[in-house]
């Protein structure tokens, strides 16, 4: 990935603070909830690599810090910990708890599963009927809707299915828009998802772009999955031919205003590795993308909506547009529905 | 139907007709005066025509039919084309012979919930035989040596959803050890016009489908104009990191749930007579597929009398939560000329099924209001952890209306004004300046050994995780469960209401075997909540291997809650002897209920051959794979 971090960096926390505003109309978003998460699943991402002591220190390592804590009752004796004001303790500790109540990876004493099995299999009688390899098929339009920005308007499509089981999914994805008649950049995936933690599945796959130039096809490898504070994130790199690579990002979050009444901010950030002029599409980060979406449930199934949308290119990408006439940066309105099955 | 039909054949089938059958629900509050049966053999109202089967030779029949609960007409699966599936009233020391025709075009089966018999009769397909065929007809034969209050369903796929599920009531040999001059079944369950196949999907797709007491921006305005807006965050702060949801006390809700008494939905209302004066034994079960229940029958004391067929020393209470598949016998004695409502309320208060006692026919009493939903507490997610004093104080805040001794367990009342964490020990509570003095935890090394002292509590030991627990199919370990058993739990602590719970109940006689146990199995429950997979360890039924209990040996079974949700937990054709904290026999039952980050231990007498099902019996959480196959050989 040619991208380096430091260009990232600014776009990102635009992007970051897009997304924070757009959600402090319920005043509870931490900031640091998605620098969180990505810390998060880069350690989940990864389970093979050294582990990330916070990430997956084994239980023990924490029931001893959190009982050193519990000492202080008994304690007359000074360490930091009794001096320490009682407000500033806890909420270290429940840090410390809580990574150990969640992923991580087996401490060397584990119990053995198959232990009380004494080498007993499952005898050969037929008839057990569990639900608990079962595949199913999701398909979600999570937008289905009309747009009207100053750039035009159109129709644009965001879903996502997948088929399988707990552990293993074929997931499809498919994002893009028509405008006046002519397809846009429009993107095509199909991946392999494996869980790989509680929250998290391991995306590998083939991505395919139409619309907008010539197609291009790249090999994706990422992740989805629910970053902590309920952050739906899709972590996305990509690799085509002649050494083409791009990196996407996409976080969505659901804020109940009701049971039925739904706040849905998303972002989503392109980068690329290499110019692709033909795409309009340049070095660095390319756009971003801020949606704001109130959806009613009138069923969990069916849901109409209404929103706006704040997309904005950079750098090349910024430059091919205005060369082409077209605007750097758009907001439109968007209505449409929301289905799955 | 005549509704002398079933007086007349009180030992055969009677299978009403379609049409009558979808009549009686809907009229069922008009039937019901008709139920009047003196005697303690009336164990049903006539609300359910032709419900009762006695004797030693039974014809039951499994098929399609049918049926409007709420209106709408849906297909369901019923014995005998009733629901619920005719009570059976068997006696102790009869051999019973059960002929089970199955007419549905899939497999079917007939598990007889808490009865010890030979492996090849208990009914579960895979593990006991093959299953009824469609058009086949299993036999079904044993000797009865039990008596008490029991049940009966399907053990095939949904069909215990869709209606295969009955009473089964045993008759002691030597007559009852609480007489009363009536005798009700008051069978509870949960029904949905929803194909449970699709239900169980949805539930796959996303796992808070039927749940509509999630957190809401409203909420924590609410909460912030209440405790200002660092408290109302820390409250939400915990809950938010850890992707876990506090209201999620239940996967399946009245969204789409109809509850039900006896088949009869709280419209219908189900009636049961008494003449001022007289005892009234009131044999629950809950025969649900997903629902936990909370009863009380407000201005009347219930003294249990049995729990899963068990005679329990008696115990007086207001009220008394049943999780699926268990069952307690209660006596009721009405003084006044007035009706009363039988209440039994879901865990999550999202509806509750209901039923009246009254001396004649045609009254109603008031029914309660729903109870408020209450948050799941940290004692919830981290058992005794959050006991040692290291919870985090905005996020033990609770919602308007709860105690703050919400949290702690009942018998540790706090002395009055006592800071909410200081209530561990609270002797020395009263008396400490620092709130968090006196709490706890001695010595770091007492953890380190395995337990840990908690004043009131025993001791705690560290739960020992699986290695297949740090998967995918697992969202969270307790490290250190809470292992008191005097906690009503989630929605009835400090209720005002004397609420039972496991500490209460003493089976008359003591255990069945005076052994110690010879060794221990350890199991976690676990599950991801969001992925909706549950599992022993982490491993789901078809990712594990059986469990071994080598035939004549006494062991003891840890049962570990790594969840957040309450498991019943059944193991087949074994009586699971339930321990108190520090190890004395308490209950002999076939299904226990173990609460969130809770920890309990049972003795089992490993004497019968076979292979047995060994279950959460929440239907979806066990064919989600939360399921052991236990072999004693």
């Amino acid at each position: 990935m040619r991208a380096p971090a430091i260009v990232i960096q600014r776009p990102l926390r635009a992007a970051l603070f897009a997304l924070a505003s757009s959600l402090s109309l319920s005043l509870w978003l931490p900031l640091a909830a998605l620098a969180q998460a990505s810390a998060d699943h880069a350690g989940h991402a990864m389970p093979a690599a050294s582990a990330t002591p916070g990430v997956a220190a084994p239980a023990m390592d924490h029931s001893k810090m959190d009982h050193s804590k519990m000492d202080h009752s008994t304690m007359g004796s000074s360490t930091k910990d009794s001096a320490k004001p009682p407000a500033a303790g806890p909420s270290m500790d429940m840090g410390a708890m809580m990574k150990s109540m969640q992923g991580g990876t087996p401490p060397p004493d584990a119990r053995d599963p198959d232990a009380y099995a004494d080498g007993l299999t499952h005898g050969p009688m037929p008839g057990m009927d569990m639900a608990d390899n079962d595949a199913y098929t999701h398909v979600l339009l999570n937008q289905f809707e009309l747009f009207k920005g100053r750039d035009g308007s159109g129709q644009a499509l965001d879903a996502q299915a997948w088929f399988g089981t707990d552990r293993n999914k074929l997931w499809l994805k498919a994002s893009g828009e028509r405008s006046g008649g002519r397809l846009g950049a429009t993107r095509l995936e199909g991946l392999w998802n494996h869980a790989i933690a509680a929250y998290w599945g391991l995306q590998t796959g083939i991505r395919h772009d139409v619309g907008d130039g010539p197609s291009r096809t790249w090999a994706a490898f990422g992740v989805q999955g629910l970053a902590p504070y309920w952050f739906e994130v899709e972590a996305t790199a990509y690799a085509g031919p002649r050494g083409r690579t791009a990196l996407r990002l996409e976080a969505e979050y659901e804020l109940l205003l009701t049971q039925r009444l739904i706040l849905q901010p998303d972002v989503e950030v392109n980068l690329y590795g290499k110019n692709d002029p033909e795409r309009g599409i340049g070095r660095g980060v390319s756009d971003i993308d801020v949606g704001l979406r109130l959806r009613y449930e009138i069923t969990r199934k069916f849901a109409p909506y209404v929103g706006v949308v704040y997309s904005r290119k950079f750098g090349n990408t910024a430059s091919y547009a205005r060369a082409a006439g077209e605007r750097v940066s758009d907001t439109q309105v968007v209505a449409g529905i929301r289905i799955w099955f | 139907m005549s509704p002398s039909s079933s007086f007349a054949r009180p030992d055969g089938p009677v299978v009403p007709s379609r049409r009558r059958f979808v009549q009686s629900i809907a009229v069922g509050g008009a039937l019901s005066g008709l139920g009047y049966w003196p005697g303690a053999v009336a164990a049903q109202s006539r609300f359910r025509e032709a419900s009762v089967l006695s004797g030693t030779e039974f014809d039951l029949t499994i098929g399609e039919a049918p049926v409007d609960v709420t209106g709408r007409t849906r297909p369901a699966t019923l014995v005998n084309g009733s629901l619920p599936a005719p009570v059976l009233r068997w006696r102790e020391g009869d051999t019973v012979t059960l002929r089970v025709t199955n007419r549905l075009a899939a497999t079917s089966s007939i598990h007889w919930h808490g009865i010890l018999l030979p492996a090849g009769m208990d009914g579960v397909p895979g593990l006991s035989f093959n299953g009824i065929q469609p058009g086949e007809t299993f036999v079904y034969r044993f000797p009865v040596t039990q008596s008490g209050t029991y049940w009966y369903h399907s053990h095939s796929r949904f069909q215990e959803q869709t209606g295969v599920y009955g009473a089964i009531v045993i008759e002691p040999r030597g007559g009852e050890r609480f007489r009363a001059e009536r005798d009700h079944v008051v069978l509870l369950s949960d029904w949905t016009d929803e194909n449970p196949e699709t239900l169980f999907a949805n539930l796959k797709k996303m796992s808070d489908y039927y749940n509509f007491n999630q957190l809401t921006a409203a909420d924590f305005a609410r909460d912030v104009s209440r405790m200002g807006l660092e408290k109302a965050m820390a409250k939400r702060r915990m809950w938010s990191r850890m992707r876990m949801n506090p209201t999620d006390l239940t996967d399946v809700t009245a969204a789409t749930y109809t509850y039900l008494m006896n088949g009869a939905a709280p419209d219908g209302n189900w009636t049961a007579l008494f003449n001022r004066g007289e005892k009234v034994r009131l044999r629950f079960i809950n025969g649900s597929a997903m629902s936990i229940f909370d009863v009380r029958i407000p201005g009347l004391k219930m003294t249990v009398v049995s729990a899963d067929g068990q005679d329990v020393e008696p115990v007086s209470v207001d009220e008394f939560r049943i999780s699926t598949a268990e069952t307690y016998d209660v006596i009721v004695e009405p003084k006044d000329d007035r009706a009363y409502t039988v209440f039994a309320q879901s865990i999550d208060r999202s509806g509750f099924a209901r039923g009246t006692l009254a001396p004649r026919p045609g009254m109603v009493a008031e029914v309660p209001a729903l109870d408020a939903p209450q948050w799941l507490t940290m004692t919830d997610m981290m058992g005794a952890m959050t006991m040692g004093g290291m919870h985090d104080h905005g996020a033990m805040e609770k919602p308007a209306g709860q105690g703050a001794a919400d949290h702690a367990m009942p018998s540790m009342k706090p002395a009055a004004g006592a800071e909410p964490h200081a209530m561990h020990d609270a002797p020395a509570a009263a008396a400490a300046a620092d709130p968090h003095a006196g709490h706890a935890m001695k010595s770091s090394d007492a953890t380190r050994s395995g337990t840990s002292d908690m004043p009131g509590m025993g001791s705690t030991p560290m739960a020992r995780h699986a290695r297949t627990e740090y998967g995918p199919g697992v969202d969270m370990r307790v490290d250190m469960p809470r292992t008191n058993i005097d906690d009503p739990g989630i929605g009835l602590r400090d209720n005002g209401r004397r609420v039972l719970t496991y500490a209460d109940l003493h089976t008359i006689g003591g255990p069945l075997d005076p052994r110690g146990p010879g060794r221990e199995i350890e199991l976690h429950l676990t599950g991801n909540m969001e992925r909706f997979m549950w599992s022993f360890d982490g491993q789901k039924f078809s990712d594990a291997r059986p469990l071994h209990f080598r035939h004549g040996e006494r062991l003891r079974v840890v049962l570990v809650n790594d969840t957040m949700m309450p498991h019943p937990i059944h193991l087949h054709g074994l009586w699971s002897e339930m321990e108190s904290p520090s190890g004395e026999f308490q209950v002999r039952k076939h299904t226990i209920m173990v609460q969130p980050a809770q920890r309990i231990t049972y003795l089992v007498n490993a004497d019968a051959l076979g292979h047995w099902a060994y279950h959460c019996h929440l239907l979806y959480h066990m064919e989600a794979g939360m399921f052991r196959t236990v072999v004693v050989s």
